[in-house]
């Protein structure tokens, strides 16, 4: 029976979900509802420095992009850090962590990047008795305005800098949480190593502006007459954020920093990817605005039941095993042929696949009077666009062709050694195979 | 006050309540959101069974993704530049036969889109702006007549004055419509929507409409052939099939389709008399309609006696559910021998039928039922031919709708081809339209 006990920087928590610091982690009340649906941790929204908190927009905050039947795919926001009084969250989070010792907190932070800031505000969150603190370098709208933030994110410099102070000053687990605006996720995660960062999590939200209000003329959500842009979040980023944690995972210099995967965790299978991808944990945030905090139980129970299915006893079992196979596309092997197969008696004539292929691709597919949809090998160079259109799962699938026969495109033999870019005679930079 | 139990054909079985829920519309129109869900399950077929299906061809993945987009008057568009009764036939036509039974997601998983539903959501949405989304083309100074203001006249009289011709319609009953005006079930075309969309129609212009002429007292052939530059003929099937029986002539013996006719044009249906015990002979979507209709007006026990099997029965499987589902009994292999009663209908013989040699041959064995009202249900004729040419019962036409004689084109239930469909009319219609616009303009 698999085990989702997890322990990250030496936090324990009962499973690998978090709920990330946003807005269903602004209060007690809020908390306690998401442990006691089964939460194994959560990030306590944002704290400001001591002083008059900041004020948020009294129209909406938040903008989606819908699928069918409204579905939440993307998510944007423009609300800011907690506005409620430091000492409020401070006492609420002490209160919190006293009745839920088995579950993780961590507080999320965003004060001035100056050192006495800093200094000020890590005692009065280490006497919460608090698991750690996650650093928010990402959020893009408002607070980046202000100096902080994404601010703060996107210059390597002030995250060491930052990051070092918070290791002075503050005995337990920083996070650095990395915003993904910016070009190379892989310098502002040595920036936080070299401060001394005990993990990542990534990503924060994406700069986005989730739709123009044709009859107002303005970006939504519209506040008399204007917006501004937001974070973008939910299940529409999580192709995003997946690279990023990839590229931090196997970078040589930021390879086996911890990582806190964030970014579209809807269901158990997204999260199990992240953590193929080395994350030792993920936060959630979207999924539990849109469905509530009752999601993580088929979270808890989907990843169990994978986990079991493969054998796996624990995160651990699993962890970063997708990584060795991410490589660069130079190292893919031109030598693997496949070719686009149509099951007929799964076919429903519906025709998309010879449409994308012969409109848009590479007249691969050949269709008969009677809507019989059939791959032409010799045309086929296997690139997968009718088996994503097809509207019946593994109707279309991809044979790989076996050493030795020939494929009728190329006129080529089919051979089974590998052998890629970087030595192919076509590339003028091809070196000599090792 | 009567009730279901009242014997005789009376009037008043069921309260007016009940009688105004029972012939509600059929489906509910879909709200906004349940047509965004129904028009996202299209897949968007490259050259979509669907369309292949639709006797008017019309574009049906395209004016669903117009839905699905927010714009149902574009959607709209797309459905009337092809079908003009567009709002007519997403009530009437057997879908289940035709573009949804031709949809992948039925083949995919035995549901298929709701297309009639989604059209009637798209062709309402654009009808009640008031708006008429077509502009005549200059005219043409020819002049057309279109004989019947049924499906195909109006189809084909829309398509001509659309092309800039002027058309004159004649019509032989009090109102235009055809078939759509008196011939479908109530619950079909609710609100009195056959008459708004002869009026949507008409709104296009250049399309004048004469009720109370028929063809052949004052209105020869002859006549208008040298008054106009052409002729459509569009006068469907005026006769009923007699049963050719003992009792046929007894009172409560009638034919179906004037019993659906009173039905429509009743100002208020509790007036309408209907047997405690009825019988539709029959085995069509007439049958049905007037079966399930009886049992909505109170009647007991209403069957439905087909002298063949399920399988050829021409009503959809559907339409028989539909019948099943409002209780009542349908019979199969069954034929009607005589109607028995003292002045008035009081039972109907049976007999069995079998297939002996390809043919349908009675069994020997009979039964009665009780019958009080008889419906005639076994098909209609063509009343008026205008000494055309015929092929088998119907005018004989070519594909554009040509008939033997020059200048006079015909289509819908009168011409010979295609199935007696609402939407088959309407193609047929369009189609001799485009025809008899391109010999006028010399366009050929």
């Amino acid at each position: 029976m698999a085990d989702l006990t997890t322990e990250f920087l030496g936090i324990k928590s009962p499973n690998p979900f978090w709920l990330a610091s946003a807005p269903p982690t602004d209060k007690e009340y809020n908390v306690r509802r998401a442990f006691e649906a089964g939460w194994g941790g959560v990030v306590w929204k944002t704290l400001g420095s001591e002083g008059p908190p900041v004020v948020n927009v009294n129209g909406p905050r938040y903008g989606v992009v819908h699928g069918a039947d409204r579905r939440v795919l993307g998510l944007n926001n423009i609300e800011l850090i907690t506005d409620r009084d430091l000492f409020v969250n401070l006492e609420e989070i002490k209160r919190v962590k006293a009745d839920y010792p088995d579950r993780a907190i961590i507080v999320s932070l965003m004060v001035p990047c100056e050192e006495d800031a800093w200094k000020a505000i890590l005692p009065l969150v280490e006497e919460t008795g608090a698991d750690g603190i996650e650093l928010n370098f990402g959020c893009p709208h408002g607070m980046a305005e202000r100096g902080m933030g994404a601010a703060v994110g996107q210059v390597p410099e002030y995250i060491e800098m930052v990051t070092r102070w918070c290791k002075q000053y503050y005995s337990k687990p920083v996070i650095v949480k990395l915003t993904p605006n910016i070009t190379d996720i892989c310098q502002p995660a040595a920036a936080a190593m070299r401060g001394g960062a005990d993990a990542v999590s990534l990503i924060n939200t994406i700069n986005s502006i989730i739709s123009v209000d044709l009859d107002q003329m303005a970006p939504v959500p519209t506040i008399a007459g204007k917006g501004s842009h937001g974070g973008y979040c939910g299940p529409a980023v999580k192709p995003i954020a997946m690279h990023m944690v990839s590229e931090i995972a196997r970078s040589p210099e930021t390879a086996g920093l911890p990582m806190s995967g964030i970014g579209g965790i809807t269901t158990w299978r997204d999260a199990a990817e992240y953590i193929a991808l080395g994350c030792g944990n993920v936060q959630v945030c979207t999924a539990a605005m849109t469905y509530g905090f009752k999601v993580v139980q088929e979270m808890i129970s989907g990843l169990e039941q994978w986990m079991d299915e493969k054998g796996h006893m624990s995160i651990d079992d699993f962890m970063g095993s997708a990584i060795p196979n991410v490589v660069d596309w130079q190292h893919l092997d031109l030598n693997y042929v496949a070719k686009a197969s149509i099951n007929q008696d799964d076919c429903i004539s519906c025709g998309r696949c010879y449409a994308a292929c012969e409109d848009t691709s590479h007249q691969a597919i050949a269709m008969s009077a009677d809507r019989k949809f059939s791959v032409i090998d010799a045309e086929c160079v296997a690139c997968n666009l009718c088996v994503e259109v097809c509207p019946v799962e593994n109707c279309i699938t991809m044979v790989e062709q076996q050493p030795g026969t020939t494929d009728p495109r190329t006129g080529k033999v089919v051979v089974d050694t590998y052998a890629n870019w970087t030595t192919h005679p076509n590339n003028p930079s091809a070196t000599a195979a090792e | 006050m009567n009730s279901q139990f009242t014997p005789g054909v009376v009037p008043k079985r069921l309260s007016t309540e009940d009688l105004s829920h029972n012939f509600d519309d059929l489906h509910a129109p879909l709200v906004v959101h349940e047509a965004a869900v129904a028009a996202d399950r299209c897949y968007f077929c490259h050259d979509a069974p669907c369309v292949t299906a639709c006797p008017t061809d019309i574009d049906i993945p395209l004016f669903i993704r117009q839905i699905s987009t927010g714009t149902p008057e574009a959607a709209a568009k797309t459905i009337f530049g092809m079908n003009i009764l567009g709002g007519m036939c997403a009530r009437v036509c057997p879908t289940e036969d035709l573009c949804e039974q031709a949809c992948v997601r039925e083949l995919a998983e035995g549901k298929p889109v709701e297309i009639g539903r989604l059209q009637r959501f798209a062709t309402d949405k654009l009808m009640k702006s008031g708006v008429h989304p077509f502009n005549r083309a200059d005219p043409t100074g020819k002049c057309v007549a279109v004989v019947g203001a049924g499906p195909a006249g109006l189809s084909c009289a829309h398509r001509l004055a659309l092309l800039g011709h002027d058309v004159t319609v004649y019509d032989a009953r009090p109102k235009a419509g055809g078939l759509n005006e008196y011939g479908i079930a109530a619950y079909k075309s609710t609100d009195d929507f056959a008459a708004r969309e002869v009026d949507w129609l008409m709104s296009i212009g250049g399309i004048t409409i004469e009720t109370g002429k028929a063809l052949g007292d004052a209105l020869s052939l002859d006549a208008i052939s040298a008054e106009f530059d052409a002729v459509f003929i569009g006068v469907g099937l005026g006769g009923v099939n007699a049963m050719g029986i003992a009792g046929d002539d007894l009172a409560g013996v009638s034919d179906a389709v004037s019993f659906i006719e009173d039905l429509r044009q009743a100002s208020d249906l509790s007036d309408l008399p209907v047997g405690r015990n009825v019988v539709v002979i029959g085995g069509g979507m007439t049958a049905v309609d007037a079966a399930v209709q009886s049992k909505l007006l109170g009647a007991e026990q209403v069957t439905i006696a087909y002298r063949r099997g399920r399988e050829a029965m021409s009503a959809s499987r559907y339409e028989q559910d539909l019948a099943a589902s409002h209780g009542v009994k349908l019979m199969f292999n069954v034929k009607p021998n005589a109607v028995h009663g003292n002045g008035a209908a009081a039972e109907i013989e049976l007999e069995y039928t079998q297939i002996t040699d390809g043919k349908l041959i009675g069994t020997g064995e009979t039964m009665r039922i009780a019958a009080d009202q008889v419906f005639r249900a076994i098909g209609q004729t063509l009343t008026m031919d205008g000494g055309l040419a015929l092929e088998g019962r119907k005018i004989a036409v070519t594909d554009a709708g040509r008939t033997s004689r020059d200048g006079v084109w015909a289509g819908g239930d009168c011409s010979s081809g295609g199935d007696d469909l609402t939407v088959t009319a309407v193609a047929e219609g369009r189609d001799a339209a485009m025809d008899i616009h391109a010999t006028l303009t010399g366009d050929v």
